[in-house]
């Protein structure tokens, strides 16, 4: 086994072997790799006995799994009502057009994933956006461009590169 | 040093009875200088996306740096959310109780020479009231706080919630104490019955009448039965919750414990949401070292009897806040909802009997059960006791968590705690109970702030959020939004709800671009009456909910819509044109240089103007322009 298989086995001898388990085994895994390959999967389901089917259907229910690679920066835009109100929308729309992707999707060059989040419950400060877990308050379209040019990624080169100017 | 003595106790010392928690909370107490200098830096999601990490660094750095006498070193506390989320990083220095807001790194020196060193305060770092333009010193000052209740609240802002001994000290697990060593089973349901108590989740079901059900379900169909928190606060715009469990996991956990001891569950579940990794980080800390302290497991307080809880993590889905929906999810299964022929408290996780109860809800019942029924009662009104927390948000000034008397009219939570609307005119609506509530106009604006008042206006109490909207809000709008967000989250299973809510919206999506008729206005109600007849959980039956308020209420706003093609608000894309105002352009290029499509025009230092043919209509010229040059038709 490689490195990462052992990580995966230490992963799913966290919990016991039951299908109850299923949910905890998919954060955790998609904690340490960042999305749920079908392989890990696979794995997943022989330590709980849940069905393959099954598990895929909890996965593609719950908003949180991913199944593909995110990529290297995740951008997460808060879209509750109050962000809602005070230009969430707007963060999105300029995101979609500056990356050149649809919320949900990733950069061809895997370098940012954009995804939309119900509430954050941090409302005082909306609109927030998260990127890398990092929170950024009374977020606006030219702070955006800046905080996107401090991850070291100037947004108008990326869109240049992915013909989305 | 008594101190020592403490933590050397803790280590080794369970506690084993009543006795014992008293005799370590006078230990904790007298261990403890009460002149003691002492800096409480907020570390609330709000204040820590703020920086309020840094400022606590930056002071603690600058007392390194001041040489003060270790003995006399000031502590530094980071506590949950104080609330005053709008005026963030919040710091507070005791025993002065001197309340500084939107506190920098920079501000730390200055706090630790002239506060800490000199005793005075920083004038320029304290509240200044907006009305009356003077200068507050303190917390209890403030209106934002001086016209709260802060009960449920009570211990948010003062003690870590990291340390059990900091809730110990302020009078935490007393009232388990009292439940397990001097009261019977029957006693504790008896008293959160006669409190009145309803749950706080958004039905407002009278909890009282919720566990006596589980007793009898339970004498028929025997044990095992479950306590479950439900910790997944999925309202947009709703933080009650997280802050309660992020400030004072150990209420929750209390709250629960004594719930458990009512119906002799012995295993429990906290249901959080994904969202909120601080909330889960403090509860699993607050599990520990309750177990540690022989509060938690087996033979609490040596009285024989055992109970212990487990998280569970959601997992990013709206629905999971339904009862049934988030039974199936703990069982590890996607989180549909069941038809409720039989009630959850008979039939609920794993089949069995289960009381589950809303965070707010369990952190209330140690207050009900330490200070007794008759004293939780009279606070409120007579159906809606006690308190309701609220989070305050939107166009409002005070953005934040506010904790007041059931029955308080609407208008005094927005105009004297809130500060009014951003601008000083009045609210155009206030929106409660999240995608299930409805949007009470300002003609409403003195409803009681209470169960069965919100639901007559067509309403509802929901979890908490309350969303203030101004004129710049559009009422087709904030309808497209919350029925977008439920098609979303809506689990799929039932006809009305799935294909429901897309034939709503869109309606709603035709009256924005200005393509709606008024016959749109009657399918809208009946599709409306179908979804509440005929949805399987409430998620689809209140869904209408924000749709038939506004309709009912800004009718108008509708018409203007439908038949005059304009958005009165200037939100809706398709039926707005910006332009700039001549006399207030400076000419300064800002929106130029932002505007995505360039379609804005115009010499330096002179007024500009916008082509509208290739404006996209983003408004981020509007969002950037300083001199409100930028005006919407």
């Amino acid at each position: 086994m490689n490195i990462e298989g052992v990580k995966i086995s230490e992963i799913l001898e966290r919990y016991p072997a039951k299908p109850e388990y299923l949910i905890f085994l998919l954060q955790d895994i998609q904690k340490q790799y960042g999305f749920i390959s079908s392989e890990t999967m696979e794995q997943i389901c022989d330590r709980t006995g849940v069905p393959l089917t099954q598990a895929y259907s909890v996965a593609t229910f719950y908003q949180s799994f991913r199944l593909e690679p995110k990529g290297e920066h995740e951008i997460k835009v808060c879209l509750g009502t109050a962000c809602h109100l005070k230009g969430g929308p707007r963060i999105v729309n300029e995101l979609e057009r500056r990356l050149g992707v649809k919320a949900g999707e990733t950069t061809s060059d895997m370098k940012f994933t954009f995804d939309t989040v119900n509430c954050l419950g941090a409302c005082a400060i909306a609109p927030v956006i998260v990127i890398d877990e990092e929170y950024h308050p009374n977020m606006t379209a030219q702070k955006l461009e800046k905080q996107i040019k401090t991850l070291g990624q100037d947004m108008t080169e990326v869109s240049e590169v992915l013909g989305h100017a | 040093m008594p101190k020592e003595n403490v933590a050397i106790k803790s280590e080794n010392w369970r506690l084993n009875s009543h006795k014992d928690l008293n005799d370590l909370q006078k230990d904790i107490i007298e261990s403890r200088d009460p002149n003691r200098l002492e800096v409480v830096v907020c570390h609330g999601t709000g204040c820590i996306a703020n920086g309020s990490p840094k400022v606590s660094s930056a002071i603690r750095e600058s007392l390194l740096g001041a040489g003060i006498n270790v003995k006399l070193m000031p502590g530094i506390k980071t506590t949950g959310c104080h609330g005053f989320c709008s005026r963030g990083p919040l710091v507070i220095v005791r025993p002065h109780g001197f309340f500084y807001q939107r506190v920098t790194p920079k501000d730390a020196e200055e706090i630790v020479k002239k506060t800490l060193m000199e005793k005075q305060p920083v004038e320029r770092l304290l509240y200044k009231n907006p009305k009356t333009g003077k200068t507050i010193l303190t917390e209890k000052e403030i209106p934002f706080y001086s016209l709260q209740e802060r009960i449920v609240l009570h211990n948010i802002g003062k003690v870590d919630p990291t340390d059990i001994k900091d809730s110990i000290a302020s009078g935490g697990y007393q009232a388990l104490a009292k439940a397990l060593c001097s009261m019977s089973p029957e006693q504790v349901v008896k008293e959160v019955e006669k409190s009145g108590l309803r749950g706080r989740g958004g039905a407002g079901f009278p909890t009282g009448r919720k566990w006596r059900s589980a007793l009898k379900a339970i004498e028929k169909k025997g044990y095992p039965a479950y306590v479950v928190v439900n910790g997944d606060e999925g309202d947009p715009g709703a933080f009650m919750d997280r802050t309660i469990m992020e400030g004072d996991p150990h209420a929750v956990l209390e709250g629960l414990i004594i719930g458990a001891y009512a119906i002799g569950a012995k295993q429990g579940y906290l249901y959080v949401r994904a969202e909120y990794p601080l909330a889960i980080k403090h509860l699993e800390i607050a599990m520990e070292q309750a177990r540690e302290y022989g509060l938690l497991g087996e033979n609490i307080l040596n009285t024989g009897f055992s109970f212990d809880a487990r998280i569970n993590r959601g997992a990013g889905a709206f629905v999971c806040g339904e009862s049934t929906a988030l039974f199936t999810s703990i069982e590890g299964k996607a989180g549909n909802p069941r038809p409720k022929y039989v009630r959850s408290v008979e039939e609920g996780l794993w089949g069995k009997p289960t009381v589950l109860n809303n965070v707010e809800t369990w952190a209330n019942i140690p207050l009900v059960i330490e200070k007794g029924a008759d004293w939780y009662s009279k606070i409120g009104v007579p159906k809606s006791t006690g308190t309701k927390v609220f989070s305050l948000v939107g166009k409002v000034n005070n953005v934040g968590l506010v904790e007041v008397p059931m029955g308080i009219p609407l208008v005094k939570i927005i105009e004297d705690i809130g500060g009014g609307v951003i601008g000083g005119e009045n609210f155009k609506a206030v929106q409660t109970g999240g995608p299930s509530g409805g949007c009470i106009p300002y003609s409403l604006k003195d409803t009681p702030v209470d169960f069965d008042s919100l639901t007559k206006v067509g309403s509802m109490m929901g979890s908490g959020g309350m969303i203030v909207m101004d004129k710049h809000d559009c009422v087709v709008d904030i309808g497209r939004y919350f029925l977008r967000f439920l098609e979303e989250e809506s689990c799929g299973k039932c006809i009305p709800c799935r294909l429901g809510l897309i034939r709503m919206r869109k309606i709603l999506d035709g009256f924005s671009s200005g393509t709606g008729t008024k016959q749109d206005i009657d399918d809208l109600i009946s599709l409306s009456q179908a979804l509440q007849d005929g949805a399987l959980c409430a998620l689809g039956s209140s869904a209408p909910n924000p749709i038939l308020t506004t309709l009912k209420y800004f009718n108008n706003e509708y018409l203007s819509h439908i038949e005059n093609h304009k958005c009165p608000a200037g939100v809706c894309k398709e039926l707005i044109t910006y332009s700039i105002n001549a006399d207030k352009c400076t000419g300064c290029r800002s929106c130029a240089r932002q505007c995505p499509k360039q379609c804005i025009s115009g010499d330096k230092k002179k007024p500009h103007v916008i082509n509208t043919e290739n404006c996209i209509r983003c408004g981020i010229c509007m969002e950037t322009c300083k001199f409100e040059a930028v005006i919407v038709s």
